[in-house]
């Protein structure tokens, strides 16, 4: 068990311009981007990456009043996943089964509301929810997915800031592994445009994005980008072991191929790009393969000047001018920064290029900066390649945290 | 402010706190959890919303007071001609 082989057999999303897997895969390649105009407590309209899904199509409407919008997020994306993934939940022993959630926070979302509620009362603390506490505990989104599906197996949150989407997977993986569930919901999810703490934080931090067309302003790789447009989003999949994939007949996304964690252990935001180079190489490693046998890398780059100068370095050690056959994108560019869900969104809208094989480009690069011109690159419209066997997806995060993620092709 | 008038405040909060409930035939004599999907987190929604809205205070051994309609109307309609006569 240990080895044994881990597949990718559904996947549920909400995504700033798409609620399903074919409606985002189709936006991808056709340039649809998900940026609109939104009101933010204290700092009147921003940009930001908003979700349109129906929370009541899974819950009702008490669920969503006494839950929060993270736990929303997750329970529709479980569903859609559970549904997408042609297995007979009802007859699944639900002991078996893991949610394992990437989360960059929570928490802070309702503590600010908590707060804003008792400001109107004179900050008399009388006034405060007694649903503070559930909706603020860490492993919320897993719990109220849990209770809405019955599911009685482990379920938590792996706090990763923006690693934490690829976590989610790669922490399911390792469970399977070994023997601790037998089927998983596994990936991220995000509230976070619903705080303004964040808004303001990368304010404060000169790298929020501004511009006058919402769909144009998250711009990784053009000059002109000026930071990270702040989304919200989710992405669960389920994952299972080979066998018990194949015995039920399950339709096979994927196979889990390679990963790698590690930590900068150099800064409390700055990349580092020796690290980052460090971790893809090992994922790559791990997978059995060599940075030519790698057909998609989805990066990570937000559109702060700096950040995506050195996941280009990075890349550009790693892969340098030797991989004719890798090409090099990135989503944010449509949805912004899902920040927690970041990581599993960007791997789903890469996923259908095992079929169509297509490479969704990175948009919104008018003006390709010389620093980020690595080889590879797939820019403003889709590309047809000849093959896809396999793809990387880069995700990292504040505090140093790195994490790679390999899915290939399924070959029985 | 009246008994009857006093229920229908009750009601309009649980209308918010238990949105997916059908209010319509709310027997004002049987406890409310007994006819509704109510737990204790909503009853204490019930007396949040009556000090939010109303100013009204229910100590935690009241509680029981809240049961049903017609025993919160017993209980509550002396307090809110007490929150008025204040002013």
């Amino acid at each position: 068990m240990k080895h044994a082989r881990i597949v990718i057999t559904g996947v549920g999303l909400t995504a700033p311009n798409g609620n399903s897997l074919p409606e985002f895969r189709k936006n991808l390649l056709n340039g649809v981007a998900g940026i609109e105009r939104m009101e933010v407590r204290y700092m009147g309209s921003q940009l930001a990456g908003v979700c349109h899904f129906d929370a009541l199509k899974y819950q009702k409407k008490k669920e969503v009043r006494v839950g929060t919008r993270a736990g929303s997020i997750s329970i529709y994306c479980a569903r859609e996943a559970l549904n997408d993934s042609g297995v007979n939940f009802e007859a699944m022993a639900k002991d078996r089964v893991g949610i394992y959630i990437g989360c960059t926070e929570h928490g802070n979302v309702e503590t600010e509301n908590e707060i804003y509620n008792i400001s109107k009362f004179n900050y008399d603390t009388k006034f405060w929810s007694h649903y503070h506490n559930p909706r603020t505990v860490a492993n919320n989104p897993a719990g109220e997915t849990s209770l809405n599906l019955g599911i009685t197996g482990p379920a938590y949150t792996i706090g990763a800031a923006c690693a934490a989407g690829n976590m989610g997977l790669i922490h399911a993986a390792q469970m399977l592994r070994l023997g601790e569930v037998d089927f998983a919901l596994c990936g991220g999810v995000s509230e976070s445009i619903h705080t303004f703490g964040i808004f303001a934080g990368f304010k404060s931090q000169n790298a929020l994005a501004t511009h006058d067309e919402p769909h144009k302003a998250s711009r990784p790789f053009d000059k002109a980008r000026n930071g990270i447009v702040i989304s919200e989003g989710g992405c669960l999949y389920t994952l299972e072991r080979l066998d018990d994939a194949v015995a039920r007949g399950a339709k096979i996304y994927g196979e889990i191929a390679g990963y790698h964690v590690n930590s900068d252990a150099s800064d409390y935001v700055l990349p580092n790009p020796v690290r980052q180079a460090e971790c893809v190489r090992a994922s790559i490693t791990r997978a059995g393969l060599s940075p030519s046998d790698i057909h998609i890398v989805n990066t990570h780059a937000t559109a702060t000047p700096l950040g995506d100068i050195q996941e280009c370095e990075a890349i550009r050690a790693v892969f340098g001018e030797g991989c004719p056959d890798t090409y090099i994108n990135n989503t944010k560019s449509y949805i912004g920064h899902c920040m927690g869900a970041a990581g599993a969104l960007e791997l789903a809208g890469n996923l259908p290029s095992f079929d169509d094989l297509t490479v969704h480009p990175s948009i919104n690069v008018d003006d390709l900066d010389p620093l980020c011109a690595i080889p590879g690159l797939v820019l403003n419209q889709p590309r047809r390649v000849a093959k896809v066997d396999t793809i990387l997806n880069n995700s990292f995060g504040m505090l140093g945290i790195n994490s790679a993620l390999i899915v290939k092709r399924f070959n029985p | 402010m009246t008994k009857e008038e006093c229920k229908k405040v009750v009601l309009d909060i649980i209308a918010d706190i238990a949105p997916d409930e059908d209010l319509s035939n709310v027997k004002p004599e049987v406890r409310l959890r007994d006819q509704l999907q109510l737990d204790s987190m909503d009853f204490l929604d019930i007396v949040m919303e009556l000090r939010k809205r109303h100013g009204i205070e229910v100590p935690e051994a009241d509680y029981q007071q809240l049961a049903s309609l017609d025993s919160c109307a017993d209980y509550l309609t002396p307090k809110f001609l007490a929150v008025a006569a204040k002013g």
